[in-house]
């Protein structure tokens, strides 16, 4: 006696009135397609395509990630009066962060994740060393010279930094250009003989800029051919030297040479 | 004529029609991108990052919060952003070098080249709209969120290093215990949670701005309005989402 499943097949076969090897072709199809989804509902993993061409799971697992860096808002909640300091300073926007490093763990539990305070120069440096990649006007020092050894904490407040006293000499902040000038031919001569100052410029400097010397006349006071100087001072001939530029335009008037 | 038994005749229809055109005139059509105006909230941001070169100290803090952030593998060339610094002689020779991604800072440029000029230039993934690696990847682990952030799957990528040679900026790199790509995401974690990227928040000159591009009003159009825009290899039509004013011809 034959099986009864193999017999209900063969009656559901017979009820399909198509060509045999047609019915076969089919059955071969049909059985390609159902293992080909059931292969691929194993390969491609879950929330795959719901979004675009990746797992929709990785965008929350990516957003999961916890944060180090808080942000100085959450800072001046606690350390107001730091912060109300800093705040009018030139550091102002220099976040807290930056020198105390990351501060989640300290907002989870200040007692015990104490945040680090930068006391050596290293750190200071890193922003305030000199270095000729930097853009102009940067506050740079030449740690090499600037009171070596000492703290920068020592004098400055790093929350609201400003030079302990107002500097005597332009060096105290141009100190590459005043190294420059002292063994050029121009050492002799005082910064404000060419660059008008303000006083003001010494507490404030971006408040009142320096000038430069705006004609070819006032280099000519010393250097013109008829000027009223000593006699090894070079001379040039005013109105045909040169294409009408400013003689700074050519000549470094921190370390003048003849090209 | 005869009426149909409809009840709708041919004046009637005509009369219909002209009607809601004009209601569909007065109503306006839907105009793309309509929803994101000033002061709405808009559902899809789109975010880019703005570097003003010249503002740039060198300082490497970005660097440093980078790898604090995202736990980037503490060995000096494994970076998400590093900052590279271009110093170009009176000969015309363009000199690049970034000492461990500039994370301690730089030391001051040798002596026997005569600076023309130089400047520091951070650099991080470009975030491209017409990104190189999410076209390479085989299995779709790295992909271009809504935001028109590039991100990756860690579960998912197989470690096969396609999207790392793809890259013509190098922001990629393989991270050496998880086997896994690794790059920028833009910080997307603290996206969600309204804090900016670490390196836009640590940067203490401000020379990074980071903000949503299609809104009239934001940090970062508003500085890409009052500055003239380049961007990274634009000949690659990659249209990347970092934009640089100030950026020096030399720049590869």
């Amino acid at each position: 006696m034959e099986n009864p499943l193999f017999r209900l097949i063969r009656f559901g076969w017979g009820l399909i009135s198509l060509p045999d090897q047609v019915k076969r072709l089919i059955f071969i199809f049909v059985l390609l397609l159902i293992g080909w989804f059931a292969i691929r509902s194993r390969l491609v993993p879950e929330t795959f395509g719901e979004k675009g061409h990746y797992r929709r799971a990785a965008l929350e697992a990516n957003a999961a990630l916890p944060v180090a860096y808080v942000g100085q808002s959450d800072c001046v909640l606690c350390h107001e009066d730091v912060g109300d300091l800093k705040r009018k300073s030139y550091h102002r926007s220099v976040t807290c962060e930056v020198c105390h490093g990351p501060g989640a763990a300290h907002l989870e539990d200040p007692e015990t994740n104490l945040l680090f305070q930068p006391k050596e120069r290293g750190l200071c440096t890193l922003c305030h060393g000199y270095n000729s990649s930097k853009p102009t006007g940067f506050p740079q020092i030449d740690p090499m010279l600037h009171n070596p050894n000492d703290p920068c904490m020592m004098c400055h407040n790093p929350h609201d930094p400003k030079p302990p006293h107002t500097p005597a000499e332009c060096g105290a902040c141009h100190g590459e250009i005043a190294r420059t000038k002292s063994v050029s031919h121009h050492a002799s001569l005082a910064c404000t003989l060419c660059h008008e100052t303000q006083e003001i410029h010494k507490e404030n400097p971006r408040l009142a800029i320096p000038g430069k010397p705006q004609s070819r006349a006032f280099c000519g006071t010393c250097h013109g051919e008829t000027a009223d100087s000593p006699k090894h001072i070079p001379r040039v001939e005013l109105d045909s030297h040169g294409n009408g530029d400013l003689c700074w335009q050519c000549h470094y008037p921190h370390y003048p040479e003849v090209f | 004529m005869e009426k149909r038994q409809d009840g709708i005749d041919r004046r009637k229809f005509i009369k219909d029609l002209a009607l809601a055109g004009t209601v569909i005139f007065i109503m306006g059509p839907e105009v793309k991108g309509a929803e994101i105006g000033e002061g709405e909230k808009s559902e899809t941001h789109l975010y880019g990052m703005g570097i003003q070169v010249d503002k740039c100290i060198g300082c490497g803090r970005c660097v440093y919060a980078c790898k604090e952030e995202n736990n980037v593998p503490r060995e000096p060339f494994f970076f998400r952003t590093w900052v590279e610094r271009y110093i170009i002689t009176v000969d015309q020779e363009v000199l690049v070098d970034s000492p461990e991604g500039g994370i301690n800072g730089f030391p001051e440029a040798a002596k026997e080249y005569s600076i023309l000029r130089s400047f520091f230039l951070p650099k991080l993934c470009n975030h491209c709209g017409n990104a190189p690696c999410v076209q390479v990847c085989p299995v779709g682990a790295t992909f271009t969120s809504d935001e028109g952030i590039v991100l990756i799957d860690d579960e998912y990528c197989i470690g096969c290093r396609y999207c790392i040679q793809a890259c013509p900026y190098g922001a990629r790199f393989l991270h050496p215990e998880k086997k896994i790509a690794e790059k920028c995401t833009f910080c997307y974690h603290r996206l969600g949670r309204g804090l900016a990227p670490a390196c836009v928040e640590i940067c203490p000159t401000g020379a990074r701005i980071f903000g949503e591009l299609r809104l009239r009003s934001s940090p970062l159009t508003r500085f890409m309005r009052f500055n003239e825009i380049q961007v990274l290899k634009p000949d690659l039509n990659t249209q990347p989402k970092v934009f640089y004013a100030h950026l020096d011809g030399e720049v590869r």
